[in-house]
């Protein structure tokens, strides 16, 4: 409110914001945009392929009844000259009538059919023996994966193997919430699928060409719902291999850091972050193991870069207003030591 | 058709009552739903089978005051005002009893430490027969204020419909008791 | 059975009240025409104020990255805008015009309860208030709160305690359930006005398209707005007596409060557009100069509408994980719900087939309508197409949809029925000029800010974002869509000046300036207190068609 009288800094606070994606902008013009009719994936694509043939159905409709309206109204528009009596009165037709309700419970009928065979499609798919498993936990306003099976945890990029024919290896998602209702949607790659706390849903995915898909929390899910993004990388099989095999290693031990890991570990970061084979194991915030691993940081509000790491652990409000990090408070010598430490994690 | 004589149309008073009734229905069965829903979900104890006991002699009380009523609209139909005024007067004392077993489960229960905190029975059970209860309370105001109105002999055949459409409120209470007796001390104990 | 009393009637002078004596007669007033149009009146001040909260919204989401408002301020932008739409304008202007035109259309002098009626506007009008007034008071016991920021339909358990501190939630579900007990109210008092308070003649199939309309949408409200009502008790025993209905930290299930509010919430989207319905079939023929074709089709569509609509609910929960049988369930009784509504579209066109149209600014609004509830209908389909649904739910396709609902159907039928109903309200014309002015302004407004929406919906763009990121491709249609914003606002500004004229220096409208059948027309501009000086008697749906063509009269063909 009071913001709105002070016109001025307002609107360079505006500019300012404008001006600065904390590069994002440039980072998310690489990757494919999403769009649910480019579809990558089994359920996307058989998606996509139903809402086609309801597209053409509904155009079809649209465009016969549009047109008879559009008929009517130029046809039946009174004319200049008219003598002012009254059209004849037609007062209704049941043979009409009953064509106009038949029609469309038929249309309704191949609707339902098609759709129940999509619905089977992809609900009730198997999950195969060789499908990765990952359970994916959602957090005001960041994404938790845990790979059961790799002993693997990391936030916010999930990793998955391509499944391409030959040898299809499919990624099963089991989706919890911590807190409040999200929706897992990768536009690209299925459907949306709600994390509901004290519920476990299933949804699954195959992508069948490696890259980064984007995707986010479709649930309103509180103040940075905006912001609680997603990309899905899909690595090429021996890619995927390398991936796993690093991130199961412990974190970096650098011993020209101690003096950030020391500030990491005796301040509140640890109350809420994990680093593995550290004393760090808080939950309530992403898994920090490999955090330069990830491409992006606070779920994909800004580049993961250095300086930006610093400025997230200075003031996280400053990218993500409503955060639910802290803003730490330390001198600019524990802050720079910390980064330090924090880019080692690699 | 043109006569006007002949134009009889339904009361609006009783239509009134029915919209009332129906919609009193719809946010009942949602609290019912919800009560049967949570059946055995809750994650601590105690469980409705550790300490429910069926309030037989309240259900009874209550709904021979459904007789009651009935009883003293007929009398008031007739003309009968000193008969209505006592059927009416059992009515408010049956309706009295049944509250006042109630008042006593809870006590009951709230001693053992049940209340509607302590897990999705308690908060369920206190829900439903508190609404239910708070009902059976307006009700005991309205006819209360009947009677009030019956003892300064403000009361005589032509109030009858009026009485009528009170105990059609006051049935409703006792149909939902049933419901809410099936719901709590039946099928979820 | 009781017969029609035909009560005394006295008429009061008018003139030399001074100011303080008419807020009194505001105040203290049971007439149903006066309780109408301060329905309308408030409905559409808050039409305006939550019209201009969408304006700051669709300002912040212009361009990528903005920094308009923070998130907390728009969260609580569109959880209000919402809400207020829904409860504070759709519901009460509906409600308005019913008051208003329910007992004239039936020849009645009043409803059956004025003071039930006068008690249930008041309810609605404090319970609104409360909305607005938890901007200053939800900041609660550690100042943490402000007006509600949950979203209008405030899934669990983002509502509950932990999640939603302070005393805006609280405010919310206040201000929803006095609403509601106010909408329950009027429901209850036009169910026993249409029924018992009926003119001699007026038998349940010579009764006006609209009153059949009334009834259906009061019978509605009685089963719909109490399963609302009822899930907002919980959420307020939960969050002041540590229930723990929706507390899924105790076992309490999140979706069910999904289930309970839809419940609520899929009737209630009938409920608010059904009244169009009504106003779009005395409006069409009007204009058409013809009969509504199929009256017991249109009645018997809207009934089966009633009905298959409180089975539908949960295809706003697609993505919740239902079994495959559940979903195939609710898309079918969704896509069924399209064949009466198809119907009605359907009879509409018959009746302006081999009519004679008449394009005055009424129908002008009806017309769009018709069209833009065709394209609404047809992406009702495409979103009860369960797997295409998984892809589009909850994000801007949806907010485009139901605009195309709410604002292409609904809200152009009401730009009608204001147009249409003005004349007899106040005995003044509005200006014809200026309606067209309003009519495109506002047209082309609404299809450049939702017609693009959709696309952004297809592209990934969620619902309820308060910002976006550049390089996704959805600039230009945010960009395109708030600029329709202007237009829309421009047109509205137009409406407001049309009607702050008229009551100034409007044309004299006359008793019955657009020539039609129903009885509202045949008493003066605006009808005395008593409406009808005698109890009218009725013999066919269209009385004054009757009157006016004595030789060719309705009731030997109904």
């Amino acid at each position: 409110m009071k913001r709105a009288i002070f016109l001025a800094p307002f609107l360079a606070g505006t500019v300012q914001a404008l001006a600065n994606d904390w590069g994002m902008g440039e980072a998310n013009s690489k990757i494919e945009r999403a769009n649910i009719f480019r579809p990558l994936s089994t359920p996307a694509h058989e998606i996509s392929t139903l809402a086609v043939f309801v597209l053409a159905v509904t155009t079809v409709i649209f465009v016969i009844v549009s047109g008879l309206l559009t008929y009517s109204v130029v046809r039946f528009r009174s004319r200049r000259g008219d003598d002012g009596s009254e059209p004849p009165q037609v007062y209704g037709s049941g043979p009409v009538e009953f064509a106009w309700t038949a029609v469309p419970v038929l249309i309704v009928f191949v609707l339902i059919l098609t759709t129940a065979r999509s619905i089977y499609t992809v609900q009730a798919a198997r999950r195969p023996p060789q499908a990765v498993g990952v359970r994916v936990v959602g957090h005001q306003w960041w994404w938790e994966f845990q790979y059961p099976e790799l002993g693997i945890v990391t936030a916010n990029e999930l990793h998955v193997p391509v499944s391409d024919p030959p040898g299809s290896t499919p990624t099963f998602l089991e989706l919890e919430s911590a807190d409040v209702a999200h929706s897992f949607w990768v536009p690209r790659l299925a459907g949306k699928t709600d994390l509901i706390p004290n519920k476990t849903n299933v949804t699954w995915i195959d992508p069948q060409e490696p890259g980064v898909f984007l995707g986010q929390c479709a649930e309103f899910c509180g103040t940075q719902h905006a912001l609680m993004l997603l990309r899905v990388v899909v690595h090429p099989r021996d890619e995927w291999d390398r991936w796993v095999s690093a991130q199961r290693k412990p974190a970096a031990g650098d011993p020209s850091v101690a003096n950030g890991r020391r500030v990491f570990e005796s301040t509140a970061c640890v109350s809420c972050h994990a680093v593995r084979g550290s004393g760090a194991v808080g939950r309530f915030g992403p898994d920090l193991t490999h955090l330069m691993s990830r491409e992006t940081l606070a779920a994909g509000a800004a580049l993961n870069t250095p300086e930006n790491l610093k400025a997230w652990i200075r003031d996280p409000a400053a990218i993500k207003p409503g955060a639910l990090m802290p803003a730490m408070n330390l001198d600019a010598r524990d802050l720079d030591d910390l980064v330090a430490y924090l880019v080692t994690l690699g | 058709m043109s006569t006007t004589e002949a134009w009889e149309i339904p009361s609006r008073g009783r239509m009134a009552m029915l919209g009332l009734i129906v919609t009193e229905s719809a946010f009942f069965a949602i609290f019912v739903v919800a009560y049967l829903f949570y059946i055995g979900k809750s994650l601590s104890g105690p469980t409705p089978r550790d300490v429910l006991e069926p309030p037989i002699g309240g259900s009874i009380a209550l709904l021979s005051s459904s007789i009651t009523v009935a009883l003293a609209v007929r009398a008031l139909r007739g003309g009968r005002v000193r008969a209505f005024r006592a059927w009416w007067l059992t009515t408010l004392a049956l309706g009295l009893a049944f509250l006042i077993g109630t008042a006593r489960e809870w006590e009951r229960l709230i001693a053992r430490g049940v209340t509607i905190r302590t897990n999705l029975f308690g908060t369920t059970y206190y829900a439903l027969v508190g609404l239910h209860a708070a009902h059976v309370t307006i009700g005991l105001i309205l006819i209360s204020l009947v009677l009030a109105f019956a003892l300064r002999g403000y009361v005589a055949a032509p109030e009858a419909e009026r009485t009528e459409l009170l105990s059609w409120y006051w049935h409703f209470v006792d149909g939902v008791w049933v419901v809410v007796f099936t719901t709590v001390y039946v099928i979820g104990r | 059975m009781s017969t029609i009393e035909h009560d005394a009637v006295i008429e009061r002078p008018e003139s030399e009240v001074s100011g303080l004596g008419r807020l009194h007669e505001l105040v203290t007033t049971v007439d149903h025409k006066r309780l109408g149009l301060m329905y309308i009146g408030s409905a559409l001040l808050f039409f305006v104020v939550a019209g201009l909260q969408a304006a700051v919204i669709r300002l912040q989401l212009a361009v990528p990255n903005a920094g308009i408002v923070p998130p907390q301020v728009f969260n609580r932008l569109m959880t209000v805008h919402g809400t207020s739409m829904v409860f504070l304008f759709g519901m009460p202007i509906l409600t308005g015009f019913f008051n208003y035109l329910v007992p004239l259309m039936i020849g009645a002098r009043d409803l059956a309860f004025p003071r039930l009626n006068a008690f249930g506007f008041w309810l609605w009008l404090f319970g609104s208030c409360l909305l607005y007034y938890s901007y200053v008071g939800g900041e609660g016991l550690y100042g943490a709160g402000s007006a509600p920021d949950v979203g209008w339909f405030a899934y669990a358990p983002l509502t509950e305690r932990p999640f939603s501190p302070g005393n805006g939630t609280d405010y919310w579900i206040l201000c929803i359930l006095l609403t509601s007990v106010g909408s329950t109210a009027t429901a209850i008092n036009l169910i026993a006005s249409i029924v018992g308070m009926r003119c001699p003649g007026m038998t349940l199939r010579k009764m006006p398209v609209l009153v059949w309309l009334a009834l259906i949408w009061s019978s509605m409200i009685l089963v719909a707005l109490s399963p609302l009502s009822a899930a907002q008790v919980m959420l307020l025993l939960d969050r002041f007596l540590g229930a723990h209905f929706f507390d899924t930290q105790a076992g309490g299930s999140a979706v069910l409060w999904q289930h309970f509010f839809w419940i609520f919430g899929h009737p209630e989207v009938y409920i608010l557009v059904i009244p169009g319905f009504a106003f779009a079939s005395e409006i069409i023929p009007v204009f058409s100069r013809k009969v509504i074709f199929g009256y017991e089709v249109m009645v018997a569509a809207t009934c089966a509408i009633g009905f298959i609509s409180v089975s539908v609910w949960a295809h706003h929960m697609f993505s919740v994980g239902m079994t495959p049988a559940g979903n195939v369930f609710f898309a079918t009784s969704t896509m069924l719900v399209g064949v009466p509504t198809g119907i009605k579209i359907f009879n509409w066109l018959a009746t302006i087939w081999g009519g004679k149209l008449r394009f005055r600014t009424p129908m002008l609004f009806c017309l769009g309508f018709l069209f833009q509830f065709l394209i609404a209908g047809l992406t009702g389909i495409m979103l009860a197409v369960v797997p295409f649904d998984w892809q589009l739910t909850d994000t801007y396709f949806v907010v485009a949809h139901f605009h195309y609902v709410l604002i292409g159907g609904l809200a152009f039928t009401i730009f009608g029925a204001i147009y249409y109903w003005f004349p007899k309200a106040t005995g003044r014309m509005l200006s014809e000029t200026l309606g067209l002015w309003h009519f495109w302004l506002f047209l082309i407004g609404f299809h450049l800010t939702f017609d693009t929406l959709h696309f952004a919906g297809m592209l990934g763009m969620p619902r309820r974002i308060y910002t976006y990121q550049p390089g996704r491709g959805l600039e230009a249609y945010n960009l395109v869509a708030s600029i329709g914003v202007l237009f829309q606002a421009a047109g509205v500004l137009v409406l407001v000046i049309n009607v702050i004229r008229s009551l100034r220096s409007g044309a004299p409208a006359g008793d019955d300036p657009w020539d039609a059948w129903t009885l509202e027309w045949s008493t003066s501009s605006p009808p005395p207190e008593y409406n009808f000086a005698t109890v009218p008697v009725v013999q066919s749906r269209r009385p004054l068609w009757d009157a006016k063509h004595p030789e060719d009269p309705d009731w030997r063909y109904e």
